[in-house]
């Protein structure tokens, strides 16, 4: 008997893309890079502790511009990821399953993100990090 | 008696030990839950404070983090940190390492590499509170 051509579950190359599936995709993805973040956070610490020498290192490698490229990105992963990871609490409880607040929510943890990590940025600017002030 | 179809020879009891269950089977999704809460509260503080100083001088920073209660809010965020970091983390491998050998090599080393940075964060704090500087 020839084998006919069935549907197959929902699969990547035919599923349409929506912010519902992109975010729950993404969720991952800011919280590995930010277990990154943890060993700079942690070397930081270190570099505070051992002394004035090691902390002038540490923090001419952080304003340099790989170190504000990478501190930029930890900051928005940091907020994306604890925003979304509100909206994963709130579905843990079992609300905002609806189609609209799956939606609405999805977009307000992007532009939240967007603003809470443009709002960092100017909070830090008086210490002057693009400039080694 | 109730008959029974298998043809095994080991005991119902034998075959689930070690595999059924322990009633800890919420205990990771738990634990990832309430760690995440603990750090909305710590890790915004620290965003905040460390935004909130005058200056990012090593006098300033050594200060802000040497005084008792920052520096017990620090430490107990980093420890909470890595806990919620190994539980990320470990969900990743278990979902993309394949192959018993590999996924539990990279299990453990996942688990070494949090307890060490967790406990080099709060060595690193605890030097900064009761060192001189």
């Amino acid at each position: 008997m020839p084998a006919r051509a069935r549907p197959l579950s929902p699969h990547l190359q035919v599923y349409r893309w929506q912010i519902s599936n992109t975010l729950s995709i993404l969720h991952r993805m800011p919280g590995a890079a930010l277990s990154l973040g943890l060993v700079l956070l942690i070397a930081w610490l270190a570099a505070v502790a051992a002394g004035e020498s090691a902390y002038a290192g540490m923090r001419g490698l952080l304003a340099s511009p790989v170190g504000i490229a990478a501190l930029a990105g930890f900051t928005f992963a940091y907020f994306y990821h604890l925003l979304n990871g509100i909206r994963h609490l709130v579905w843990d409880t079992g609300r905002w399953f609806g189609r609209r607040e799956r939606r609405a929510s999805g977009w307000f943890v992007v532009a939240g993100a967007v603003a809470l990590t443009a709002i960092t940025w100017v909070a830090a600017s008086h210490f002057g990090v693009s400039t080694h002030g | 008696m109730a008959e029974r179809h298998s043809s095994s020879l080991r005991s119902p009891l034998g075959r689930v030990s070690g595999l059924g269950s322990a009633k800890d089977g919420t205990s990771h999704w738990w634990a990832q839950r309430l760690s995440a809460v603990a750090l909305l509260p710590l890790t915004l503080w620290f965003v905040i404070s460390l935004l909130a100083l005058p200056d990012l001088s090593y006098a300033t920073v050594h200060a802000w983090l040497a005084r008792p209660l920052d520096a017990f809010l620090a430490a107990l965020g980093v420890a909470v940190l890595a806990r919620h970091s190994l539980l990320g983390t470990s969900v990743i491998v278990e979902d993309y390492v394949h192959g018993p050998a590999a996924k539990l090599l990279a299990l453990v080393g996942l688990r070494f590499m949090h307890v060490l940075a967790g406990a080099a964060g709060i060595f690193a704090l605890l030097r900064l509170t009761f060192g001189t500087p």
